[in-house]
């Protein structure tokens, strides 16, 4: 952490995005967390994405549970909505927010332990309803809030500074979101902004849950030699299958793609998702081949990153529950709350 | 692009713009927290070490320094730089007792310095110390040379001027005033001196020749009408006065003119605004007191009516500005008569030097002025040296001051017949400012204030009389919110490669955009591809070696960077420190040669 804020200057040449933002906008106040944590890169990647986005501050709702990832909404975007809620419990509360403003883009923001130990089951159920979110893990192998013990996250043989190796099987929070069905399936990594900000872009366009895996170092805890979730363990297992480009409606791609074929995949607002496949053999449509793609991976001991599967046509929360276009929010309380008159001859329909 | 080579003293000397850009080197950002410390006994030696004269350069200096600080490519405002070296002269203690002790055996060599201005000033001061034996040549009765007789004393009061000359003549310089040397090839001829300095200044008004120019008497030359002004032999003025010319001493003219009688002054300019040579602080401190600067009029003729000036005759011109902002070409639009008592010419002087012989084996180029090498600041005839304005033309007091430390060195290493090009190079003294885990030794928190103003006397009080000193100086809580606005380019960012683990958490933090982590290439294609490309191609990029985990490299744009240190503190591995560069500039007595050289030992 700093004493000092960041100063308000910023480079006379910084460019603004169509509604006169910089990206300095689009901060929030200075990082609490250890000098050098994952996770403020992470932040730093949402503050860019959204910031290329055009997102306008206050259309953004930032959820979070408990955690040194669930601080970090407090660092990015200080003029939005927020709520940061129970430990692992941040699904619910993003889903009662979305189901009474579903014209709010909401970004989750979790953890290896909030996801995938406390929030376990919120986390299944979140993927099952289809909810209409960007849902990023930053994931380190450890609880760094409460000292460094190993998370559900955390590989067979990984240690952490202190103490003993870690024993017990690992969540693979990506193989679980394909295996549950979630509709946009990506994993990242804190010190590869190039790909990670375009999969963020991406994940918010996504209409439905667009599930964002990233590894994000542990620089205190889990950053030595030992461990696989360390700077230079991930470098070096580093294993990109696809490359992923993300356009905004409207604009035409300048960039040719040399190697590899070049996939787009449009989204529901005119945006498209432009695909280089790195390794040939991978499709990110293809569910159960990602699936087999994902287990081999995991046994070669690749950290698998890029955009690992989309499914685009799955229904989101709103139109399985068919509810109004308008948000529940913005409908006059006279019409949303018809009197006690009209709930009585409701009632007395099933009586 | 090859690693940054830190080590080159150069590197970070550039850094620091307004040490760079000071032709003595000032190490400004030092003196300026010494400042705001209280310190300013020690912020005045800092400034005396390298410019000799804090109090006087602290009112009237050109300030290279200024337009080269960083803040103005941050904001638009520089630090008041030169405000804050007087705040440090208005408020120091006695310092005799910090200056050099003078040796009371001399070394036998014997010095004559031609001039009592700041270039021979300097030398003095240089040369006392190690035991020479110095004489000053003055044809005037009084020291300070254009300092005194062209720098009016509203804006540089005599007592200043006096003080800082004493604290050298007091180190035992004999001192021989009303002293013209009408010939320097019989003065050479005595041999009395090892060495003679030439610091003669560049006397020369220039003259415009138009017609009518000599047909009355109301026509004067800027800088002898300002000694004339100085030394009391001229108390009054016409009510209509025009200066033509519209540099410094054009102001100076102007703002003379209104306190001996004249009520209506106009500055002529042949160019646009933006073309003027004058600083931009004096001509705001000139208007405000309502002179009126005219643009695109060029000086014609005299209009003289029974040997009597009237008025004089302008052309009005129309200028074309090319792309790339220079002037193309004018036509003249109409011809205007602008009536006047009299008429200033300030348009710039000349070197003279009617005294030196052509044919003593010191050469003088085409525009007459002597051959003089730059870095020795030798002439042709071995043992004769000039500097200040005598050397290459009029520049300021502070380059006469850097060629006096040039000279001194030069002379020093001639009288003990060393190579006078075997100087020594500059050096740098580098130390981390780290106190505690987000502690630094200075303070990085960026201040966002604006630059203070000098106050000044009331517009009616300071025209009562010609010496009311105009600038009342900061007070204390202006002194202490500018010495905030420093931002400290001297504390530099040091980076160690092989420490990052490329966590991008500088990267992250920095306000500016100034860090990137890329592939590396030519410095054309880096400079394009950075965070935001660096365009200020006068600004260094800071390139490390390849990082250990990628083997791309962490590229700086030194153009904006302001210090605040926190890429130093959100680092995780001390990758990036916070160092103190210290440049180390060699002055005479840096030679080890002062300690032996001596006439004796040398015969």
């Amino acid at each position: 952490m700093s004493y000092i804020g960041k100063p308000k200057i910023s480079h006379p040449k910084a460019t603004k995005n169509s509604i006169g933002l910089t990206k300095r906008d689009y901060e929030g106040v200075v990082s609490t967390l250890c000098a050098g944590c994952g996770h403020d890169s992470v932040t730093a990647a949402i503050i860019q994405a959204v910031f290329e986005l055009d997102i306008k501050p206050h259309t953004l709702g930032k959820m979070s549970g408990i955690g040194c990832s669930s601080k970090t909404p407090a660092y990015f975007v200080s003029q939005s909505h927020g709520f940061n809620s129970v430990h692992g419990r941040m699904p619910s509360v993003t889903t009662g927010a979305n189901a009474a403003n579903r014209d709010l883009t909401y970004i989750g923001v979790s953890g290896d332990g909030d996801s995938l130990s406390i929030g376990m089951g919120q986390f299944a159920h979140v993927i099952r309803r289809n909810l209409n979110m960007t849902y990023i893990i930053e994931n380190n192998g450890v609880y760094g809030l409460t000292k460094g013990q190993y998370s559900a996250s955390a590989d067979i043989g990984s240690k952490a500074k202190k103490g003993p190796a870690n024993q017990q099987k690992p969540i693979d929070p990506v193989s679980m979101g394909i295996a549950l069905g979630a509709t946009f399936v990506a994993r990242g990594f804190s010190g590869d902004k190039e790909q990670l900000v375009p999969l963020i872009k991406s994940a918010i366009r996504h209409k439905g849950f667009g599930l964002l895996d990233i590894i994000s170092p542990c620089v205190t805890f889990n950053d030595n030699k030992e461990s696989t979730k360390s700077y230079s363990h991930v470098r070096k297992f580093y294993h990109q299958v696809i490359d992923t480009d993300f356009v905004p409606p409207a604009q035409e791609i300048k960039a040719k793609y040399k190697k590899g074929e070049a996939m787009p995949i449009y989204l529901h607002d005119g945006s498209k998702i432009v695909f280089r496949r790195v390794d040939e053999q991978y499709d990110p449509t293809d569910r159960a081949g990602a699936y087999a793609y994902l287990r081999e991976s995991i046994k070669k001991q690749e950290v698998t990153t890029g955009l690992l599967y989309i499914d685009k046509e799955c229904d989101d929360m709103h139109e399985i529950a068919q509810t109004s276009d308008c948000p529940l929010s913005k409908i006059p309380y006279d019409e949303l709350a018809p009197g006690s008159e009209e709930l009585a001859n409701i009632m007395n329909r099933f009586r | 692009m090859k690693p940054t080579n830190i080590e080159d003293p150069n590197y970070f000397h550039k850094v620091v713009d307004c040490q760079w850009a000071c032709p003595a080197h000032t190490d400004v950002p030092r003196y300026i927290r010494m400042i705001a410390q209280g310190r300013f006994t020690d912020a005045y030696m800092v400034n005396r070490e390298s410019n000799i004269f804090p109090g006087i350069l602290g009112r009237v200096c050109d300030r290279p320094c200024e337009p080269a600080c960083r803040r103005n490519r941050v904001e638009d405002k520089a630090v008041a730089i030169c405000r804050l070296k007087r705040v440090a002269a208005d408020h120091r203690d006695d310092i005799t007792d910090r200056l050099p002790k003078i040796p009371t055996k001399k070394n036998g060599f014997k010095v004559a310095l031609i001039g009592a201005g700041c270039a021979s000033l300097a030398v003095a001061n240089d040369l006392l110390p190690l035991g020479y034996d110095i004489t000053i040549f003055e044809a005037l009765n009084t020291t300070g040379g254009l300092m005194r007789t062209n720098i009016p004393q509203f804006r540089l009061p005599p007592e200043t001027l006096d003080e800082e000359i004493q604290y050298i003549l007091d180190m035992g310089a004999d001192l021989k005033l009303n002293y013209r040397i009408n010939s320097f090839n019989e003065f050479l001829d005595k041999r009395e001196f090892d060495a003679v300095f030439v610091g003669t200044g560049a006397p020369k008004g220039k003259e415009l020749d138009l017609p009518g120019r000599f047909e009355s008497n109301n026509v004067h030359i800027g800088i002898e009408w300002l000694e004339s002004v100085a030394f009391e032999h001229v108390e009054s003025i016409g009510k209509k006065v025009l200066i033509i010319g519209v540099g410094n001493t054009a102001m100076d003219c102007c703002r003379s003119s209104l306190r001996i009688g004249a009520k209506e002054v106009k500055v002529m300019a042949r160019k646009p605004r933006g073309f003027f040579k004058a600083s931009e602080w004096e001509l705001e401190d000139a208007e405000e007191e309502n002179i009126e600067i005219i643009v695109n009029h060029s000086p014609k003729a005299f209009v003289v009516e029974n040997q009597k000036l009237v008025g004089m005759l302008f052309e009005e011109m129309e200028y074309q500005i090319d792309d790339k902002g220079n002037i193309d070409r004018g036509k003249v639009i109409r011809e205007k008569i602008i009536c006047c008592d009299d008429v200033i010419l300030a348009i710039g002087q000349d070197n003279a030097f009617p005294w030196i012989e052509r044919d003593i084996g010191i050469d003088f180029d085409k525009w007459d002025c002597p051959v003089v090498d730059e870095t020795t600041m030798m002439s042709s005839r071995e043992g004769v040296f000039f500097g200040g304005d005598a050397a290459f033309g009029p520049k300021n007091i502070i380059w006469g001051v850097a060629h006096g430390h040039e000279a001194a060195i030069s002379i020093h290493k001639y009288c003990s017949k060393e190579d006078l090009n075997h100087r020594l190079p500059p050096g740098m003294n580098l130390a981390s400012q780290k106190m505690g885990m987000h502690e630094w030794s200075f303070s990085n928190d960026y201040d966002e204030s604006e630059r203070r103003l000098m106050p000044h006397v009331d517009l009616k009080e300071r025209f009562k009389q010609l010496d009311i000193e105009v600038e009342l100086g900061f007070t204390l809580e202006q002194t202490v919110t500018e010495v905030e606005r420093c931002l400290n380019c001297d504390i530099q960012t040091v980076f160690t490669a092989n420490l990052c683990i490329e966590c991008d958490a500088c990267i992250d933090i920095c306000p500016v955009d100034c860090l990137t982590i890329t592939d590396n290439d030519d410095e054309d294609i880096l400079r394009s591809k950075l965070t935001i490309p660096a365009e200020n191609i006068k600004q260094d990029l800071y390139v490390s070696e390849a990082l250990p985990q990628t083997a791309k490299v962490m590229v700086k744009d030194e153009d904006l960077c302001v210090h605040c240190s926190l890429c130093a503190e959100r680092c995780p591995t001390g990758a990036w420190d916070m160092q103190k560069s210290t440049i180390l500039l060699p002055y005479a007595k840096d030679d080890l040669i002062s300690n032996v050289a001596s006439k004796t030992s040398n015969n």
